[in-house]
Order: structure tokens, then sequence, then C-alpha cells
């Protein structure tokens, strides 16, 4: 099940194997590899391309190309394979990528929100991990101590606020 | 020290709700206990031998009265009424049960503790100077730092799931006692020429089974970017550190692959990035907040003189004996830093019975004593004792047994849990620290050994830091009988340095007599007021393995 932003959503992209030829028509996702070697004849089809990042291989490589993509699937190999929070960050702040970062393959709903953070926003949900497992994992821990690319307001930001206004009502 | 506001506050609640929710799932199956692992050892809790294990973080090595009266009570109501001080400045229980955990963690967040980042491949609690606040060669408290690390660390969504565990430790003054060259980050504080204070960041230190003595990757970070010197470090650690082998995983690994000099030019590209963005510097403002909270004690206007120090000393020898190792010079006129020493002859390292910390909450309050700090080296410190109250305070605490005269001599022993706990040793090492405890427990011979520090582990992943001993004991594992070997020359001062393996080890009854022997052969070797380790340096490890291996 994929869930996109809050809301349950059909994946629209044909997952394509490295050598399987791409269909005519339609929304279709590479290996970066593949990307890589058939970028062009790729982008050239007009229909939606996502790209799948493994957890070692860095999205670095795609650089402004990026911008071209219908988004980026970052595949966790295993959950303690912390590199995919790293590539996520990367895609959103270093190569400046607005569309879909998707989080794919072995990870727990306990690092929900640690990806969500570092700007994934869409999530290729095993079975045990439900639609309402995904709500609470964002907000069970209300603050968070350091920024990061959600933009979400730091404690010591909130701190802040709060004791300007407790010294203006003072 | 630093008190929880209600964001805080907040936040270890609700971490411990989080966690009582994840020990549901395990216990209802739905977590594989591989799944389990990573999050429980975020909370600091370990599967040992015969029980689960509860780290509880004691951030920069720093507790409150109240604090440590809830850990005596934490330890009688959820363990068998003792805990163990560690070199990471934390305690271990080491007998709780895996239903309760979410309970004592709501106990721990009462007083404004947790056990977050205890365990497990994440930046783990911040450790600092036992002296932060009251040396004499202080340059700025420490814990400052340590504690814009400790919330700029926790729960960091980018690097909760790192290669492997990681260290950092603050020091505040020239003189190490943090251990700083021995963590994957290491912080000195430094003044420049111009006044102002920054850090001098080391990278790549670490033990275990391939010690390394860290690198300088930042000569001078200024104090508002700090946070994004750190980032930028862990972000290259987290991209680029080994996971295939979780024997190659610490950041030390990658800094002696790609060298020092390529470690400091990627960590400069991210931090210049990082910098750019702006949205990690530290504002003043909150720099000067957490601050307050280390303003120091309102200390008397007193004198060094004090005749009724003096007089006690004169008339008791048992004090004198404490004084001469256990009470140190403080920056204020008329006070002093007391070690409450962990270390009586033929215990246990490091532990501390739950009527000990009471016993001591009291005294905090009897003599006016805002905190306690407990040392990387297992021993707790009274940081702002008057000298006036020194002979009263010992007396006290020499009814505890906690006033053993021992600090930095050959029975001030670290010594991990080893084998009668932990499921990753090779050989039990508490009983070996008694053994030598007990062999060199006569004062006067101490005494003429002088500074002498033995440092044992169980095992390879070196714990009790064997390899920044004087005299260093590894425990191993030769055909599943027990044997000890011996390291010469480490230090874990800012004179570190890692400690040379002299040869063959020896079984639980050899090792007592082959540390007689090094330490024989120094006495022999030695200069006037020579320290072992400088002995060792300037003669070299041959005579010690000349004499050791004679026959």
């Amino acid at each position: 099940m994929l869930i996109k932003r809050g809301r349950i959503v059909d994946d629209p992209f044909l997952a394509l194997a490295d050598g399987e030829p791409a269909p005519q028509s339609g929304a279709i996702l590479v290996s970066l590899k593949r990307f890589g070697a058939e970028k062009d004849a790729l982008l050239a089809r007009g229909f939606p391309l996502a790209v799948r990042v493994a957890a070692g291989e860095s999205p670095q490589s795609l650089s402004d190309d990026v911008h071209k993509l219908a988004a980026v699937v970052l595949l966790v190999g295993y959950f303690k394979d912390g590199r995919a929070f790293s590539w996520a960050r990367l895609i959103r702040t270093r190569l400046g990528y607005k569309g879909e970062i998707r989080i794919s393959g072995h990870f727990l709903k306990d690092q929900i929100a640690f990806f969500s953070r570092v700007g994934a926003d869409a999530f290729d949900l095993s079975e045990n991990i439900s639609p309402e497992d995904v709500d609470l994992a964002l907000k069970e821990i209300s603050n968070v101590y350091q920024p990061s690319v959600d933009g979400r307001r730091t404690i010591p930001e909130l701190r802040g606020r709060m004791n300007e206004r407790r010294r203006l009502a003072s | 020290m630093y008190r929880y506001d209600e964001f805080d506050s907040r936040f270890v609640h609700e971490r411990a709700e989080q966690f009582r929710g994840q020990v549901a799932r395990r216990l209802s199956g739905e977590l594989s206990e591989d799944e389990f692992k990573p999050l429980r050892l975020m909370n600091g809790l370990y599967l040992q031998l015969h029980s689960y294990m509860l780290r509880i973080a004691i951030p920069y090595g720093t507790l409150s009265a109240r604090q440590l009266r809830k850990l005596a009570f934490i330890a009688r109501a959820y363990d068998r009424g003792y805990g163990h001080f560690t070199t990471r400045q934390n305690l271990q229980l080491h007998w709780v049960q895996l239903p309760k955990v979410a309970d004592v963690l709501v106990d721990l967040a009462e007083v404004e503790m947790h056990c977050m980042q205890t365990s497990g491949n994440c930046v783990r609690n911040v450790t600092a100077d036992h002296f932060a606040g009251a040396a004499k060669d202080e340059i700025e408290d420490p814990r400052i730092l340590s504690e814009v690390v400790r919330q700029w660390s926790t729960l960091h969504p980018e690097f909760s799931f790192l290669p492997r565990k990681f260290k950092i430790a603050v020091s505040g003054s020239d003189a190490d006692r943090a251990a700083i060259m021995i963590h994957d980050i290491g912080i000195q504080i430094v003044k420049n020429d111009e006044g102002e204070i920054g850090y001098r960041v080391f990278v790549g230190g670490g033990l275990g089974r391939t010690p390394f003595i860290g690198h300088e990757v930042g000569h001078f970070v200024g104090k508002c970017d700090i946070l994004a010197f750190l980032e930028a470090v862990m972000r290259v650690y987290n991209e680029s550190g080994r996971r295939d082998n979780i024997h190659k995983a610490r950041i030390k690994i990658l800094v002696h692959q790609i060298g020092p000099k390529e470690m400091r030019h990627r960590v400069e590209a991210e931090f210049a990035e990082i910098r750019q963005m702006g949205v990690l510097e530290l504002p003043e403002g909150e720099i000067a907040r957490i601050a307050a909270y280390f303003t120091p004690p309102d200390f008397e206007a007193l004198t060094d003189e004090c005749p009724e120090f003096e007089a006690a000393k004169r008339s008791s020898r048992g004090f004198a004996d404490w004084v001469k190792t256990n009470v140190h010079a403080h920056k204020m006129p008329g006070y002093a830093i007391a070690t409450v020493s962990l270390k009586p002859i033929g215990k246990t390292p490091g532990d501390c019975s739950s009527d000990q910390m009471d016993a001591l909450a009291d005294l905090m309050d009897e003599f006016t004593q805002p905190e306690i700090r407990v040392t990387h080296e297992q021993n707790l410190v009274l940081p702002h004792v008057r000298r006036k109250d020194l002979f009263a305070l010992w007396q006290s605490l020499d009814t505890l047994e906690l006033a053993t005269p021992n600090h930095g001599l050959v029975t001030d022993i670290i010594s991990c849990p080893g084998l009668d706990y932990c499921d990753l040793a090779n050989a039990r090492s508490i009983n070996i620290a008694q053994e030598i405890a007990k062999r060199f427990s006569d004062l006067e011979r101490q005494h003429d050994l002088g500074e002498l520090k033995i440092k044992i582990s169980g095992c390879i992943n070196a714990c009790g830091h064997h390899h920044v001993g004087h005299i260093g004991i590894l425990g191993v594992d030769k055909k599943g009988v027990e044997n000890y070997q011996i390291l010469l020359g480490g230090s874990g001062a800012e004179d570190a340095s890692l400690g040379e393996i002299l040869g063959p080890g020896f079984d639980k009854e050899g090792i007592v007599d082959a540390v007689e022997n090094v330490i024989a052969t120094y006495t022999d070797l030695r200069q006037d007021g020579e320290r072992f380790l400088d002995t060792v340096r300037r003669v070299g490890a041959i005579p010690f393995k000349e004499r050791l291996y004679a026959h």
C-alpha cells in the first residue's frame, strides 16, 4: 500500500528491471544505474519517470536531472542501514528537489517520523504497517530538538517564542 | 545544573510511552527480536547473560540529590538494590524485567532523566570532565556545550541509524579528564589569540578491536557553528562509514582508511554547505539560556587557610591519607573537590548500593552540594566542598565505605562488568580487579607506587579502556579457559597513547603475579619521582618483557 502525504494512493509507476523494455506509454520506475545509462531515451518518452536509489548508491549523481523526475524512490535494503536518511536530505537540500521522495523496502514504522523529517513524503507500506500506524508515528513525539528538511519549529525556537510571550505579558 | 522546561519534560514522557508501545509489540510477537533490538537499544535496554540490563543516561555525569535518590529507589524497586556506574558516566541496572522498563522510564522522567541513546547505533550520552565548573584550569564549563549537543543529538532524524555507535566527549581544560582523544568526536574548549572561545575538534579516536587516537579535524570552530560542524562530521560518516562489517564500522576506521586530510576535506565541504543554509547556527540566546543553568553556586568568600582542616589532618592519619589522593584543587579559595571512591578493596569497581546512594544524597544536603558527578573512572565527585567541611564529610563517607583513599593509585581500577554479566565478554574482569586490589591493598605501598592506572576489559570491545591503562588487562578466551594479556604504556589523558601488548597471556592466578612483576620492574628502574607511565615511556617495553617472560 502506498501512502503519500497522509493519503492512500495508487502507485502510478510500473517498475522495470534493468534491461526490461519500457512500454510505449505510461509512468515507469527504473534503477539509478539504468537512468544513468539511458537517461535521454527514458525522458524522451514523455511519461512520468521515477528513479530507484538503493541504499549503497548516492543520489548525488542525479544532479540537475532530478528535477525532471516524477519521484525518487529510496530503497531501504535493511532497516538498520540509515543511509537513506542522508540521501533524502541531500535530494531536498543539496539538489533542491520538490517532487515525491518515496521510502520503499524494509523499514519499521518507528522510522517513519525520521524519514518524514528528512524530506520523505511517500511510503510503500509493508503488510504490518497500517495507515493508522503512520498517523501515530508522525505525532507520538510532539516536538523536535533539531532543525531538518521539514522546517518544523524546533524546541529551542518554541522556547524563544514562549519566553518572548511571557516577557510581553509581564 | 540543567533543568527541564515543559518541552524537555513532555519529550521524555512521550518517549517513555512510545517505548511502552514498542515493548507491547515485542511481547505480542508483532516485532521480532531483531526488529525490537535497535528500538530497545535506543532506550538503553540490553539483553545480557542472565537478564535485561538497563543503562540510564547521566548526561555529562551530573546528578542532583533528588535524582540520586530516585536512582536509589529504582535500583531497589526494580533491581537488586544496587547499580553499576560505567566508564560512560552512566548507571547500569543488571537485573530489570522487560515489562517493567517503561515504568522505570516514567519514574526517571519525573526527575528529568531518561535512558535515551545510551546504546544503539546513534549518538550516545555525551560525556564531559567531571571537574566541570570547579577545576582551576577550566576555560569554560564543558557541560554547556554538552547539553547543547545532547539536545541536538536527541532523536536526530538523520543520525539515528548510523553504521555504529557514536560517542562524543567534551573537555573544558588543557588537562584532559574526559578522555576526548579516544572518542569518535572529542571536543576541547580553547581560547584563541583574540580571547574568543571556540572548539578544537578531534575525530576518529576509539578503543575496541582497532584502537586509534583521534585526529584534529577542526582547529578552531566558532561557538555558533559547532552544531553545523558536528552535523558535517556525522553526515560524512553516515554516508561513507562501512556497513558491511560491524568490526570496521566505527568512524575511526573511515578516518584511517581515507586519511585525516581527506576527512578534513570532506567535513569542510559539508560544513560550508550546512553553514551557508544557516539553520543550524546556534543562537547566542540559546547558548546563554543553557549557560545560565550552569552558573556556579554562590561561593562564600573564604581563604585557603583553614586551621581546622590542618588540625584534622594532623590528628587523623586516615583523613590525611584520603586528602592526599581524593581531594583536589578548586578554582575558589577555601573550597576543594572531593572524589568519592567506588573502589573499596575487594569489591566491584563502580558498584553503588541504593543505601549508599540515599546516604550520599543526604550528605549532599548536609554539605549543601547541589550536585554530584560520575567520573569515567567509575568514581563519584563532590565538586564544591568547603575545606573546613572536608573532615566531617570524610567521617561520614568512611562509615559508608565510600572513603577508600585510593584515587589515581594502583587499586583505583577501572573494570567492565565482564563475564559475570555481559554476553559479549570472553572472561571475567571484576574478580581480577578484586584480586589485584587485594594484593596491593597496603596503602603505604600504593603511595610509594604513585599514580598508576590499571584498566581491565573482559573482551576486545574494551569497555574497561584497557588500551589506555598505564597497565591494561585484556581478558580473552583461550580454548575455553579465561586468559589475560597485559598491555603497557597507555594513557587516556591529554598525553593520550595506546598500550602495547607485552606477550602471551596469563591465567587468572598468574595475572596478579604478572602485574606484580611489571610493577617490580618499574620500582627497580624508576628515577626520582618518576610516574610508572613516565618510566615506561623512558625505558620502553623491553625491560618489562624480559623480566616478565624470563623463564
